[in-house]
């Protein structure tokens, strides 16, 4: 079962997990990014593609899906504007085994940062900026080209 | 030919339009010459497209090469690189 959510509500890290827990599931990896406090970010805004974000979602999770046999796959992704401590994404993984779950909820995570087009803009006091990608992002971005 | 145009990020920013629909001059064949066309109408067009390796685009929502003939898309999208997450 592959869940992909693109959403501005608060993603229910709780709800989410009691989706992808079944009976026949032996172990759940997941990864829930933050906005982080500590750097003078009073707000951060997350832009996105509609329609070109969840396809480019949906095509991983059914990549990782395929590669570890995974029972289930969600990645769930907040936009618009959240504050420090808010959660960002929720990705998460269902397989038998924890090896499947864990190697697979890490490609979830590692695709979206460079394959789904999102963009995040901080804001401190006055001043915004766009976030600039990092350079293995920038590399791993490169491999889009056809 | 008639295309619509969708910017994002601070290419939307610098452009002012998160969206525009053009009729394409015959030259402009891949995602580079529309750059360099829009670029052209200087402004906020000529700030977003100052540097092309900066910019990664979409035609009909998958991602190419700037390099990407347009061909008959219906959609381009031109946007920084993406940093979700």
């Amino acid at each position: 079962m592959i869940r992909i959510l693109v959403s501005v509500a608060p993603i229910d890290l709780a709800g989410e997990m009691a989706r992808v827990e079944r009976q026949d599931v032996g172990a759940v990896a997941s990864f829930c990014g933050l906005v982080r406090a500590d750097d003078g970010v009073d707000q951060l805004e997350l832009e996105h593609y509609p329609g070109a974000t969840e396809a480019a979602l949906d095509r991983i999770a059914h990549e990782a899906v395929e590669r570890w046999s995974l029972q289930a796959a969600t990645i769930v992704h907040r936009v618009g504007p959240m504050r420090p401590g808010e959660r960002i994404v929720l990705v998460a993984a269902a397989a038998p085994h924890r090896r499947d779950a864990l190697d697979a909820c890490a490609y979830l995570i590692d695709r979206l940062k460079t394959d789904a087009p999102f963009w995040k803009r901080e804001t401190r006091g006055d001043e915004a900026r766009w976030v600039e990608a990092r350079e293995s992002d920038t590399n791993a971005a490169e491999r889009w080209t056809q | 030919m008639t295309l619509t145009i969708l910017y994002f990020a601070w290419v939307r920013e610098r452009i002012g339009e998160a969206e525009e629909t053009v009729t394409l001059p015959s030259h402009v064949v891949t995602v580079a010459d529309l750059v360099a066309w829009l670029s052209a109408r200087g402004g906020g067009y000529s700030e977003a497209m100052a540097a092309p390796e900066r910019l990664r685009a979409a035609i009909d929502q998958n991602f190419v090469g700037l390099d990407a003939a347009i061909g008959g898309a219906r959609e381009v999208a031109i946007f920084p690189p993406v940093t979700g997450g």
